[in-house]
């Protein structure tokens, strides 16, 4: 149940796809049941400069059809708003320093279900999406781009590392087949 | 014309007496025009020895101090090696060659205890001969030079210890003398060696020369004379990091300020001992000032880097535009680097076309300077048959000063691209009419994702001035947009995850990306045009 990828199809068939932007430059990993919530997974769209885009992955809760989303917050805790985050400079002193389980936002949606997104990988942050708070269907209509959540830039030594905990394209796609195969299975 | 007069023979007598060079001696004398330096080191020594050679009776009515000269010789016939009225502090000593003549031979062995021989031999066709034979091996083309000579620092205090001597020796006539009433040394240096220099490579000497002859004297043996300075004045010799030496000359001639005569008196001989050997050549170098050509250039292909791409020492990319069109001149101007810089630049995979992009490139220390419009045109010809990613066109010389006026291009001019746009949704000709109706329309840049690992994160405003949309089928056209200098035109298109706002994307309303990007002119009207 996963919402349509934004790879872009073809007018006619004839025409093969165009590779989209995140194709273009990014590698999408994963990581499923984040927290050990089941099917919260995240979608790390890495760029070739190392910097990352956490994204929710379709399969994510928040995706799928019929949830509405009521807010979205960056307060995280009482001190913490992702909000505050300053960055300066090249070398972007002040970031919040994050590792892989921080909390990066809460999404609030109107069957009273409350969803965290997390991190899941360790470096500076960059910047939250503020387009999402004033317009929360965005991260359902295009979580892949302009419904990101968060750039963050790991440290220049970690960037090759980031990804060992994470999922490949393709192993995750096992995941989620082996998940629906669960459910078929015990129904 | 002998230049000494009645008056300066004491002073004359007292300095040869103490090992001091027949230049020197006119410097301190006074002597300021040229024509007596430049005669031969032999002539001046007879003629100085003649005009010493006086009644008994003036000297010895005068002045107890020093002996005649007829007495002197007579002593070294003798055999004496100490004569202790010869020298104020005390100490025998005196600058005479083992087998007693002085005047007659030529002193070739008699180093002057205040030049230390650069007004000896160093000053002297010979030595001249020699530094040019360098000069003109070293294989650069110029058409005037300037000379750089650098002197050991211990100069500055034997010039200090023969001043005070001098000074007090005329102050028992009664005569002033201040600092400006002597010749510097570098002066008299000049004087004499720049005509000799401008015959022998048969070019001017000119302050302003872009071509530099530098030739370093030291002298190891007397590198001690100026270290009882740091004692009396140590904040003037302060370490820098750069420095090998803390005596530089600079600092020496402050401490040489600062100190007072009693003191420099107890430290060092006045006048100062003869040293065995002359100043050594450390160094003779030559070097042109850079020379900077500028131009326009095209970019034909998209897998072309502007500079070297090259990660961990391995190249990514075969050659860059840099290379490609300073290649060819490193080698025509026999320089030994280049320094390339452009108004803006573009992306590996953008061409750029119209009349280009100026550049600028500065060449270092070219061998090769000189060259006529037509050999600078065919330059460009040979640049263009060398490679088809890349053409150049107005390749001419220009000044340091001209390089402002390419830089300013780049943060004030427009500049105009065209892009190939693949839209997701469907498009008619009327979806796209709207763009060529929006003039000045700002857009707000988060640094983009793709440079953020090197740029600041900021927000920049920018401008479209202008956009002109073609249509070519149902997911494709063209656009045509005159934007600001720093304007990122990809972004502007895909929307950069909506970080740039608005963007073709959310006027649209639909998902677009951009498939080719070309820059169609960069308004800026420099370098000047030239009628290829």
């Amino acid at each position: 149940m996963a919402t349509e990828p934004e790879t872009p199809v073809a007018a006619s068939a004839a025409e093969p796809a165009v590779p989209s932007l995140v194709d273009r430059y990014f590698t999408r990993w994963y990581k499923a049941d984040v927290k050990g919530k089941p099917c919260e997974d995240h979608c790390i769209l890495q760029h070739s400069n190392r910097i990352c885009v956490i994204t929710l992955a379709g399969s994510h809760p928040v995706l799928q059809s019929g949830k509405v989303i009521k807010s979205i917050s960056y307060q995280i805790s009482t001190n913490c708003s992702r909000l505050q985050n300053k960055v300066s400079g090249k070398f972007k002193r002040g970031a919040q320093f994050l590792t892989e389980l921080a909390p990066l936002c809460k999404i609030y949606c109107s069957d009273g279900e409350e969803y965290t997104i997390s991190s899941c990988v360790r470096g500076r942050l960059m910047e939250v999406n503020e387009n999402i708070l004033h317009k929360p269907s965005l991260l359902q209509q295009k979580p892949s781009t302009e419904g990101y959540i968060a750039v963050v830039l790991p440290k220049f030594e970690e960037s090759k590392s980031i990804t060992e905990g994470l999922l490949t394209q393709k192993q995750y796609e096992e995941v989620v087949v082996k998940r629906i195969n669960a459910t078929t299975a015990t129904s | 014309m002998f230049p000494l007069t009645v008056e300066n023979k004491h002073v004359a007598q007292l300095l040869l007496s103490t090992g001091t060079c027949p230049r020197c001696i006119f410097r301190f004398c006074g002597v300021d025009f040229h024509a007596p330096y430049k005669l031969p080191y032999k002539e001046l020594l007879n003629e100085l020895q003649k005009f010493l050679e006086t009644e008994k009776d003036e000297l010895i009515s005068e002045v107890p101090n020093p002996p005649p000269k007829k007495i002197r010789l007579q002593e070294l016939e003798d055999g004496i090696d100490g004569m202790d009225n010869l020298s104020q502090n005390g100490e025998g000593k005196i600058s005479i060659i083992e087998d007693g003549s002085i005047a007659s031979k030529n002193s070739n062995l008699n180093v002057c205890n205040v030049c230390l021989g650069i007004l000896q031999d160093f000053c002297e066709k010979e030595f001249i001969k020699k530094v040019c034979q360098k000069v003109e091996a070293s294989g650069f083309e110029f058409t005037n030079l300037v000379l750089s000579i650098s002197f050991p620092p211990q100069l500055s205090v034997r010039e200090h210890a023969a001043w005070l001597l001098v000074k007090q020796e005329m102050g028992k006539q009664s005569l002033s003398l201040e600092r400006n009433d002597t010749v510097q040394l570098k002066e008299a240096y000049k004087w004499i060696t720049h005509p000799l220099f401008s015959e022998e490579l048969g070019v001017p000497i000119d302050g302003k020369s872009l071509f530099e002859v530098s030739v370093v004297f030291a002298h190891p043996e007397t590198v001690e004379d100026c270290h009882f300075l740091r004692a009396i004045c140590p904040d003037c010799f302060k370490p820098a990091k750069n420095k090998q030496s803390v005596f530089t000359r600079m600092a020496v001639m402050k401490a040489l300020n600062k100190i007072k005569e009693e003191d420099f008196r107890k430290q060092f001989p006045c006048p100062p001992n003869s040293p065995k050997a002359v100043c050594s050549v450390v160094e003779i170098e030559c070097a042109h000032g850079a020379v900077f050509v500028a131009g326009r250039y095209n970019k034909y292909s998209r897998n072309l880097p502007q500079t070297p791409w090259i990660i961990d020492g391995e190249r990514k990319l075969d050659s860059s535009v840099e290379e490609l069109i300073s290649d060819h001149l490193l080698t025509v101007f026999k320089a030994e680097s280049f320094n390339f810089s452009s108004s803006g630049r573009e992306d590996v995979d953008v061409r750029t076309l119209g009349n280009g992009r100026p550049f600028a490139i500065e060449l270092v220390n070219p061998h090769r300077v000189h060259f006529t419009s037509q050999e600078i045109k065919e330059l460009q010809q040979k640049i263009n048959n060398s490679s088809n990613k890349i053409q150049v066109r107005d390749l001419q010389l220009v000044t340091r000063e001209a390089i402002g006026h390419m830089k300013e291009g780049e943060e004030e001019k427009t500049k105009t691209y065209s892009a190939l746009i693949w839209t997701n949704k469907a498009i008619q000709r009327k979806d796209i009419e709207f763009l060529d109706d929006i003039k000045d329309l700002k857009i707000d840049q988060k640094t983009p994702l793709r440079v953020l690992h090197r740029r600041p994160l900021a927000v920049r405003t920018r401008i479209i001035h202008s956009m002109e949309a073609h249509y070519v089928d149902e997911h494709h056209f063209r656009l045509y947009l005159k934007t600001q200098a720093g304007t990122y035109i990809k972004e502007f298109v895909h929307g950069d995850f909506g970080r740039t706002k608005p963007n073709i994307c959310s006027l649209m309303d639909v998902t677009a990306d951009i498939l080719e990007l070309d820059v169609e002119s960069v308004d800026v009207d420099w370098p000047p045009a030239l009628d290829d």
